[in-house]
């Protein structure tokens, strides 16, 4: 495997993707992860320069609205799948300090 | 010798987009409605919902960048910026990094010793507002209100350009005053329409290269600005004084203790994996759309000041503090339209106007009179129909409600009494009541006519022109 | 008359002649589903009574008049990933257990308009993410064909439902393959249109550039009619287009002649199964004795868009599935220390394995210092996979091949090895990365029974000659049977 994966980038990307990995999940993710990217390597083969990447397959473009308020009060709908909620806000962990 | 240091500053500029609705869907940007009343699927990142831009931000942020000297980027995206945190409801915000819709420009700023400096500004970007969080003490928790979430936002990079907190603030004025004429923002910073986040690094003087900077965010007024600026940049000498580094990283301002503290987190890789949003198009800005929004720019303080000059005859110091608010200066022209006399109305605005927002602390956008209305009191005045000091009793009612002059000086009797006979009668009385003045009067002391016009406005109840009353007086006598 | 064997044209024909309603019609199919979902497991959720209520209304409308489609009355199925107001949408996944949308997707309300009954919610490979449907979080769907396999995936409960009658069609969302590998696998027709031709307002996002929705239904005539209700220009999603060339039921002619047909030989090479490549030249051959003019051509790069699709799709995947979060809806762990780790403990417990794979890996791609090397690179491949389509179709109405490698696997055998399981998407990623439509047709089945899916790729906006194309073969063989 051309890609070794360290601890440390396990938990880096477990912090950017707020993901929290068992032991045993690592050693598994440290695995899937450079193996795949040994695949993804294989794009290294073609000759990109001058290559535009692509983000959008069609040229549409400027796609817009106006600015007219169209929607109304929706708090109470917005509120139904809340796992908590107060006084018509959503309820989390304190955010500081 | 101690060195000396110089201060580098460069800004973050947050404006709110005086937009009706938000930057990706059809809510409302009304402020003050009840908590998440103004949300729907979109602005609250609910699953399998989808932004459309709204034109109407565009179009601001291509004429605050036309106003600020910015090329215009033709092929212009918006890009994800992910993180995770509350109010942000799908943690990512939509904002620009690799093509933002303005690039180099700047703006030029008066400094203290009197010069012309520009600001070069790096680039504008479009982004979506994050919601409200507020702490609740008696749960121990947090509550998140997403109305303001999605409300658009420009922000405006500048180049480290800045070296003292007086060109901070300049520049800052300066940007408020070209945002506020083009309508494109009300630009508070009270309020939080207007945000500024201070980049701050110090170097010894004659240095090539810059120092490791902090970023200072939570500053809501131009004190706190200045306040932060000087903190910081004593925070940061002390540091190196004493051998130690400046550790790049982001501060919090707490003004109250005139102090910053590290705003750092394990949890806060501040790696925001930027890339082009899929779920919108891109940007191309046309020569058509170019053209539409440099004919609807407004005519800017520079031209409007050279205009005044030439088309009102008031005088250059009114000139200034007028254009430098944009409501004010609408609310001038406007009233002249009216047929008002422009020094008259001047004089209305440089007077009573500006004490009495000094007084209640109220903004010139937050005037409430209408133009007409100052009109009108105007001619009354100016017809003699009001004294002055009614004029001005009637001004203060104007100013916290914006009242028909004309009705309530008629419903509430305030006209100046213009009936000779009637003056004359109380004029005859005031002399007869006081012997004593008359006598002081007759023996060459002039100040005591000023008593008897005293007594004969206080006997009308202030309804006589001061002046009919003094010549009356004097003829009597 | 047997309502669950009739396709969706000749149903609502029998409503609207009165030979059946709509009422007996969703209680037939209902019927059926109570009876052999157990074995299959196609559905998360039924609406029964939501269901019925439905059914009694349309039948109503179209006795009045006011609905005379083809749809009208017809029993759906829908994806698990499409949201239904009032109707829990779980994309498979335990971080949804619980949420019911506040709103219903673009494209189910242009069904409903045509007069849809909505049966309930298909099971799905967890977020659309896996070719077997075996990483829902409710447990793997069968293939009705054989019960010991896979129905392919990720719309694995949609085609499963179409083929055992559970439902007269079904819709579902392909990103990269995920509604015509399991039609493959199934034995029945399933369609990915045009980028932008199917609204995705309300299509819960796995590859927000590549997920399209479409149709998995009997045959290609349903398919049409599917896709002619489904597509329409929605100003709530940037990406949807304007086409005024929607009406693919136009297309349902028999008419193959001088139609250019390119068969890749990149598409027949190794890990392609014989039986397989066998019941797809057949089929090819079956085209060219109806006048269409078949030829080999070699497509390139053929084996670079796994892992730019791969690159794309996780990087995408891994910024659309951060709002589940355990604050606004889904699943919140019962006990931790504060904010980060409630985040981190509810998404850790709410997602699978390879959603979270995916997330990781998508993550990597994008962060500091990868970025360049991994997202930009694969977006500039998928830039000369476009290329290479455009010059393809300068020379050829129609690009044919097979669906899937092999025909369906068995279950339990393809989680093991993730980068085994991704190369079975080898023929269908491409289609998803330029944004072209395709669609899946059965074409025959292997020793063992089971069904090969024969694939017609376009280029964009040519879906009228895959229906061509499809319905010509379908004819055809039909007359043989």
């Amino acid at each position: 495997m051309a890609n070794v994966i360290s601890d440390e980038t396990i938990e880096y990307v477990g912090i950017l993707a707020k993901l929290e990995l068992s032991d045993k999940e690592k050693e598994q993710a440290k695995s899937d992860m450079g193996r795949m990217l040994d695949y993804i390597d294989k794009l290294g083969e073609l000759d990109t320069t001058d290559v535009e990447p692509m983000s959008h397959v069609f040229p549409v473009q400027n796609v817009f609205r106006e600015d007219v308020v169209t929607n109304g009060d929706d708090r109470e709908k917005l509120l139904s799948n809340a796992p908590q909620e107060k006084d018509g806000m959503f309820m989390v962990p304190r955010t500081f300090d | 010798m101690s060195k000396q240091y110089e201060t580098v500053i460069g800004l973050e500029v947050h404006v709110e987009l005086a937009t009706k609705t938000k930057i990706f869907c059809g809510c409302s940007t009304a402020f003050g409605a009840e908590p998440n009343t103004q949300t729907c699927p979109v602005c609250t990142g609910m699953p399998g919902s989808l932004p459309v831009l709204n034109k109407q931000v565009l179009e601001y942020a291509i004429a605050v960048g036309l106003a600020t000297n910015c090329d215009i980027t033709r092929y212009a995206k918006f890009d994800r910026k992910n993180y995770f945190y509350p109010d942000n409801p799908q943690n990512y915000q939509i904002s620009q990094l690799y093509l933002p819709i303005c690039r180099n420009g700047g703006v030029e700023i008066e400094t203290a010793e009197g010069g012309i400096k520009t600001v070069g500004i790096h680039e504008i970007h479009m982004e979506e507002d994050a919601g409200k969080l507020i702490h609740d003490e008696w749960e121990d928790c947090s509550l998140v209100d997403y109305n303001r979430s999605g409300v658009p936002l420009i922000e405006i990079v500048s180049e480290p350009d800045m070296r003292s907190a007086e060109e901070v603030i300049a520049y800052l004025e300066k940007l408020r005053l070209v945002i506020q004429y083009l309508g494109a923002s009300d630009c508070k910073l009270q309020e939080g329409s207007m945000r500024a986040d201070v980049n701050l690094s110090v170097r010894e003087v004659g240095a090539e290269t810059f120092g490791t900077r902090t970023e200072m965010k939570n500053l809501n007024s131009f004190k706190a600005i200045t306040r932060a600026i000087e903190g910081e940049r004593e925070r940061q000498i002390d540091l190196i004084e004493s051998g130690e580094s400046v550790v790049q990283e982001t501060r919090r301002w707490d003004d109250a203790k005139g102090e910053s503290y590290a705003m750092r987190s394990k949890e806060d890789a501040q790696d925001y994996r930027y890339f082009p949003d899929p779920d919108l198009t891109p940007i191309s800005v046309s020569e058509e759309m170019l053209a539409e929004i440099r004919a609807k720019q407004p005519e800017f303080r520079t031209e409007k000041r050279k205009r005044y000059k030439e088309e009102f005859d008031i005088p250059d110091y009114d000139i200034e503090i007028i254009t430098g608010e944009k409501p004010l200066a609408d609310l001038f022209e406007a009233t002249v339209a009216f047929g008002s006399q422009p020094k008259k109305v001047s004089n209305w605005l440089m007077g009573e106007t500006l004490r009495l927002m000094k007084e209640r602390e109220v903004d010139a956008s937050d005037l409430c009179f209408s133009p007409e209305n100052l009109a009108k009191l105007i001619a009354l005045t100016e017809s003699r129909a009001i004294n002055s000091s009614v004029a001005k009793e009637v001004f203060e009612v104007m100013f916290e409600k914006d009242i028909d002059p004309e009705k309530y000086v008629e419903e509430k009797g305030l006209k100046t009494v213009n009936d000779e006979g009637a003056l004359k009668k109380v004029v005859e009385e005031v002399i007869a009541a006081n012997p004593q003045s008359v006598e002081d009067y007759r023996n060459g002391k002039e100040k005591a006519i000023g008593f008897l016009v005293g007594q004969t406005m206080k006997a009308m109840k202030g309804k006589a022109d001061p002046g009919a009353v003094n010549r009356m007086l004097k003829e009597l006598l | 008359m047997n309502i669950t064997d009739m396709t969706a044209v000749q149903l609502s024909a029998a409503i609207r002649a009165g030979e059946t309603t709509a009422v007996e019609a969703a209680e037939a199919v209902l019927a059926k589903i109570e009876e052999e979902d157990k074995k299959y497991n196609c559905y998360v959720t039924v609406d029964r009574e939501g269901a019925l209520a439905q059914a009694k209304k349309v039948q109503a409308q179209i006795e009045a008049g006011e609905l005379t489609g083809p749809l009208a009355g017809v029993p759906v199925a829908l994806k698990d990933n499409l949201c239904t107001e009032g109707l829990l949408t779980t994309c498979s996944s335990k971080i949804l257990h619980n949420f019911v949308p506040t709103y219903t997707a673009e494209a189910v309300k242009n069904l409903v308009r045509a007069g849809a009954v909505i049966l309930g919610k298909t099971n799905m490979d967890e977020f659309a993410m896996g070719s077997t449907t075996e990483t829902s979080a409710y447990g793997p769907t069968k293939n009705p064909r054989n019960t010991d396999h896979v129905p392919g995936g990720s719309s694995g409960g949609s085609a499963a439902a179409v083929a055992a009658g559970e439902c007269v069609y079904a819709i579902g969302s392909d990103t990269g393959g995920s509604i015509r590998q399991p039609a493959s696998y199934c034995g029945v027709v399933g369609m990915k249109p045009t980028y932008g031709t199917v609204s995705r307002y309300g299509l819960i996002a796995y590859g927000s550039s590549l997920d399209q929705i479409g149709p998995l239904a009997k045959d290609v005539t349903d398919c049409a009619t599917v896709l002619e209700a489904l597509a329409s220009h929605d100003r709530k999603d940037s990406t949807s287009i304007a086409r005024d060339d929607t009406n693919f039921t136009a297309a349902l002619t028999e008419d193959v002649k001088g139609l250019r047909i390119g068969i890749p030989n990149d598409y027949l090479g190794e890990g392609l199964d014989d039986e397989v490549k066998e019941a797809v030249l057949q089929a090819a051959k079956v085209l060219e004795e109806k006048g269409a003019v078949v030829e080999r051509f070699d497509l390139s790069l053929v084996e670079y868009a796994i892992p730019a699709y791969y690159t794309i799709a996780a990087a995408e995947a891994s910024s659309n599935l951060e709002r589940f979060d355990g604050i606004k809806y889904g699943y919140r762990t019962e006990e931790y220390a504060g904010l980060h780790n409630m985040y981190k403990k509810s998404r850790s417990e709410g997602f699978g394995e390879e959603v979270k794979r995916r997330i990781m890996l998508g993550s990597f791609v994008l962060s500091s210092g990868y970025y360049d090397a991994y997202y930009l690179k694969a977006l500039k491949v998928k830039a000369l996979i476009k290329k290479a389509f455009d010059e393809a179709f300068a020379k050829y109405d129609i690009i044919l091949g097979p669906v899937a490698p092999t025909t369906a696997p068995k279950l339990g055998e393809s989680l093991a090895d993730p980068i085994r399981m991704y190369l079975g998407d080898i023929y269908t990623i491409a289609v998803n990365l330029a944004g072209l439509p395709g669609i899946s047709v059965p074409c025959g089945q292997d020793s063992k029974g089971l069904p090969v899916g024969l694939q017609l790729i376009g280029d964009c906006f040519q879906e009228k000659k895959l229906i061509r194309a499809a319905y010509s073969y379908e004819q055809e063989v039909c007359r043989h049977e």
